[in-house]
């Protein structure tokens, strides 16, 4: 009989899942306060394509929490950093985070580090009432969210205003070509703003042209923007597509100045693009370069605790990002979500190492934007621009 | 706007002669063995990195360097082809069609995640293999990338025609390919001639690589899927089974892809490969240049 | 006596309806797990009708899946607000929303089946593959560029409608629903087209009617997979419904033994909670995979869970 075994498999099955389901479920909220432990959640792209940017932002969250910890802690616990690898895939931050938050029971989430993975993992926070901070996620949509997600960093907005202003005033540029990637809310998000803000300013837009992330060749829309007569070229993408680029314009002799925002800042831009991607620009959160104490200082603590290598934008951001979580729990008193929520909203001056965190109502950070050059294969600090 | 238009008409050229060298191998399994090799997207990924790696060795920069490095590739890669060919499908050689490509998914992930796995999913920079310099002609920019590939892919393309119309090899090739039981009954092993094929099939991919590595110097292990997927629609529209459909099948649609991109729609480049894809196997499932082919009951 | 089929499936139903009650005496962690096997049992039943019973190898149901996740979401997401009201309504308006927007993306599945189905009928073996897998990305391309429905960034936010109770139901109405095909008459058609087309047309069989039959109710259980997947992660992307999904569900389907459904269904939960077991080596996962694959298909192409001779 053809049903038979389909009611026989119905059966075993059932009973075989609810066996397995016979895990009673704890009280979370109990669970969270009796821990010995402050669990912390963290996600962040530590392979795939935006895997720098991952991988730095960990670097800085790991040593912040080890400072802490060494420190005692807060509230008298000690921090546990609960990481997750969220591949730099759609799709992932979104299991990652709910497991962070119903098995790990963690306080608060940290990350990411892309506009469009924050703005994933963003509403099963808000929904759960859980603390979200981002280190680097400037596309404004992601703190809209709702008044439980946070970000230590400026919005583009202000980035792309940045931009446009250093392309005109700085770079006396008057037609300036945009290239964006369709695939990331940032870059879509920080195209229009710098858009806006250079004509407002009287410069033209002579060529927009549009690139899927992961696209190798651009040879198509660079020429068309070469034929459109630019003498710059706005590219708001991400480190690997943005060194092709160069690398491509240069090849149709294309000599025009190349620029970018803080999508920009990894190692690989200058390791894939080579000769290419100097004498070009982009803007980002911190440059290591910068003469205060207290820069100077993580400077040299980030080296010795990672085989020298110099932090970034995405290292001081993921460093300060647990900074104001750890400064929020001690003024909060405890790390109940709301309690923390208006903790969070109401930091204000706070000491990062990529500039004065305060938390506007917008739960975003008001803070400077640098300006790094590539020269000789090296990043090199231009200017710094106030708010 | 006329140099607009020859700019783009060489862009399209030198991205289409890539897909002509993959869609070249993909054409010359399916001619013998009428299944579609999944996995030669990734022999593609393979020649890049063993060029990667084999650039180590090697004066970059020299044009010297660059053709040992491409033959390294080669080499490396048709032994993997060849490698694939005895392990996975061999034993399948009587299975219905339907499982040996399944086989041929299976290698195709299992090579891009063991990749994954030991060369990292992060992009790698790949080094200018030959002394870069740009040309200036009638408003067009021509970069010697670009000339290397046209030129190394012509230079294949003609040996190819020389292998399978001037040898001994070749000849055997031809006749497998009309009729392998036929073949086998005159003398020829099926099983060399057939991993002869392999060999060359996966040595022009590995070319491909290193030509496609060339002029977008950023490699990962996923690189070959998206090739692989239009080189493969090149070979059917320029009629599976034809090598010299192959070609021009990889020509047209590197012309064509190249051209949307630089247009207002160019997100949907990747689109209008399998857009044209639907419309020649509804409308001309033999290709351009392929012959019908009849069905014996 | 209603017949012994429609029993089992009220049995199903009330199960599901059960283990929907207990749901929240169980560990989150563990029901989201149910939720995903759940999901991808659906899937792969149903792409077991098309390839395993009728033969027809797509490599697009990831296509289908996206259409239904995106339909349903819209429907949830923008119509849903103005329908439900401010106050975001009862359960049981919500409840009527979420199957409005489920069958609503399942019948767009479908219909994106029938597309699908009608050109691709007089092609055979790779061929086939090749085409639906060029309908899967053409498909994933166009939601790439649909602004309106998120465009490259897809969606988020989609309100958490899909509960264990849903998933269960459906899967026990998937179940039900291919096995019927499959034990009428529409079965020995799909079984005729399987073993050997030409014979059936020589017969008189309309191989073309069991084919697309096949395609267009596969899809729908595609699409249908694809809302309570959406409405579960709450969050879409064209990213995460391309060719590789595609082959994540042809893997079940091949592993459970094409055209055995009990076989499939194993396979499925099999597939699903290997990922999750096998988190602490998750980088392993694809290569454990892809040989699964290539072993299978030398040693026991009939499919693991197929205890069954079935003939050449």
């Amino acid at each position: 009989m053809a049903f038979l075994p389909k009611r026989f498999a119905l059966t075993v099955s059932t009973v075989a899942l609810l066996a397995l389901s016979a895990c009673k479920k704890q009280d979370a909220a109990a669970q969270k306060q009796d821990a010995a432990m402050i669990e912390v959640g963290e996600y962040a792209s530590l392979t795939g394509k935006e895997a720098a940017f991952g991988q730095s932002s960990h670097q800085g969250t790991v040593l912040a929490i080890e400072e802490l910890n060494a420190a005692g802690g807060v509230l008298g616990k000690k921090f546990d950093l609960i990481t997750e690898d969220d591949s730099s895939k759609q799709g992932e931050p979104a299991t990652i985070v709910k497991k962070l938050i119903s098995r790990n029971n963690v306080v608060a989430v940290l990350g990411e580090a892309t506009s469009s993975r924050s703005l994933e993992a963003a509403p099963i926070c808000q929904a759960d009432k859980v603390p979200m901070i981002s280190p680097a996620a400037t596309n404004p949509a992601v703190t809209r969210v709702g008044d439980y997600i946070f970000r230590v960093c400026f919005i583009d907005p202000f980035q792309g205003a940045v931009m446009a202003k250093f392309a005109k005033n700085t770079l006396k540029l008057h037609r300036v070509a945009v290239l964006t990637s369709v695939s990331s809310a940032y870059s879509v998000g920080l195209a229009k703003y710098f858009k806006e803000r250079f004509i407002a300013d009287g410069g033209e837009i002579p060529a927009e042209q549009e690139y899927s992330e992961g696209d190798k060749d651009f040879n198509a829309q660079l020429t068309a923007i070469k034929a459109a007569g630019a003498d710059g070229l706005f590219v708001p993408g991400y480190y690997t597509e943005a060194a092709l680029v160069c690398i491509q314009a240069r090849n149709l002799g294309m000599q025009i100045p190349i620029f970018g925002g803080d999508g920009w800042e990894a190692p690989e831009l200058i390791q894939i693009g080579g000769a290419a991607v100097n004498g070009c620009y982009f803007s980002t959160h911190f440059s290591p370069e910068n003469d205060s104490p207290a820069v100077k200082d993580f400077d040299a603590k980030y080296g010795a605790r990672f085989n020298g290598e110099t932090p970034d934008g995405m290292a001081a951001l993921g460093y300060d990002s647990a900074g104001v979580l750890a400064d929020a729990i001690r003024r909060a008193g405890s790390t109940d979500g709301p309690a923390l929520r208006d903790a969070l909203a109401a930091t204000k001056d706070f000491p990062g190492v990529s500039g004065m965190i305060t938390i506007d109502a917008n739960r975003n950070a008001t803070k400077p934007a640098v300006i790094i050059a590539i020269k000789d294969g090296h990043f090199k600090f231009v200017e710094s621009i106030a708010p | 706007m006329l140099s607009e238009f020859l700019q783009q008409l060489l862009n399209g050229l030198s991205l289409g002669a890539i897909y002509a060298l993959i869609a070249i191998g993909y054409t010359m399994v399916y001619g013998i063995l009428r299944f579609i090799n999944f996995a030669h997207s990734d022999v593609f990924m393979a020649g890049a990195f063993i060029g990667l790696n084999a650039a180590k060795f090697v004066h970059v920069g020299t044009v010297f360097g660059g053709l040992e490095v491409l033959a390294t590739a080669m080499i490396g890669c048709a032994a993997l082809g060849i490698t694939i060919e005895r392990l996975a499908y061999r034993p399948l050689r009587n299975a219905p069609t339907l499982n040996v490509l399944i086989t041929a998914i299976g290698v195709s992930l299992l090579l891009e995640y063991s990749g994954q796995k030991f060369f990292g999913a992060a992009p790698r920079r790949f080094p200018a293999l030959f002394p870069v310099r740009e040309f200036n002609f009638a408003g067009v920019t021509i970069s010697s990338n670009q000339l290397t590939v046209i030129a190394v892919t012509v230079i294949l393309m003609l040996a190819l025609q020389f292998i399978v119309f001037r040898t001994k090899m070749g000849t055997a090739m031809r006749a497998v390919s009309l009729n392998p039981k036929a073949a086998q009954l005159v003398g020829i092993n099926n099983d060399i001639i057939i991993s002869f094929t392999f060999g060359l099939g996966s040595a022009l991919a590995a070319a491909g690589g290193i030509l496609y590595a060339l002029n977008y110097p950023s490699i990962d292990p996923l690189m070959g899927v998206m090739p692989g997927l239009k080189a493969f629609v090149a070979a059917v529209l320029g009629g599976i089974g034809s090598i010299p459909g192959a070609a021009l099948g990889g020509l047209i649609l590197g012309i064509v892809e190249t051209f949307v991109a630089g247009s207002p729609w160019s997100t949907g480049k990747d689109a209008i490969a399998f857009g044209i894809l639907i419309v020649i196997l509804i409308f001309r499932p033999t290709g351009l240049l392929g012959k019908a082919r009849v069905e014996k009951v | 006596m209603p017949p012994k089929s429609l029993c089992a499936l009220v049995a199903g139903l009330l199960v599901a309806a059960g283990i929907g009650a207990f749901s929240d005496r169980i560990d989150p962690y563990y029901l989201d797990v149910l939720t995903g096997i759940g999901i991808n049992v659906i899937l792969a039943v149903s792409l077991n009708l098309v390839n395993g019973y009728t033969g027809q190898f797509s490599l697009g149901h990831a296509g289908f899946m996206s259409v239904g996740a995106y339909l349903s979401a819209a429907v949830t997401l923008f119509l849903g607000p103005r329908l439900l009201g401010a106050g975001g309504g009862t359960a049981l308006e919500q409840g009527m929303l979420f199957l409005g927007a489920l069958l609503c993306g399942g019948l767009c599945a479908a219909f994106a089946g029938l597309l699908v189905g009608v050109p691709s009928l007089r092609l055979k073996g790779d061929y086939l593959a090749i085409v639906t897998l060029g309908f899967g990305e053409i498909i994933r391309v166009i939601f790439q560029n649909v602004n309106a429905l998120g465009g490259a960034l897809g969606l988020n936010g989609i309100p958490p409608y899909t509960t264990i109770a849903w998933v269960l139901a459906f899967v026990a109405i998937t179940i039900f629903t291919v096995l019927c095909l499959v034990h009428s008459t529409y079965g020995r058609g799909f079984l005729a087209t399987h073993d050997d087309e030409i014979a059936a047309e020589a017969v008189g069989l309309n191989t073309t009617r069991y084919k697309i039959v096949a395609f267009v109710v596969g899809a729908f259980f595609a699409g249908i997979a694809g809302g309570l997947y959406g409405h579960f992660k709450q969050s879409i992307a064209p990213s995460g419904f391309d060719f590789t999904k595609s082959i994540e569900i042809v893997v079940m389907v091949i592993l459970g033994g094409m055209g055995n459904t009990l076989g499939v269904i194993l396979a499925a939960i099999l597939l699903t909670l290997l990922p999750e077991v096998l988190r602490p080596i998750a980088d392993y996962r694809m290569i454990i995979y892809s040989l699964l694959l290539i072993v299978l298909m030398i040693a026991r192409p009939q499919g693991l869970f197929n205890f069954k001779r079935k003939k050449a």
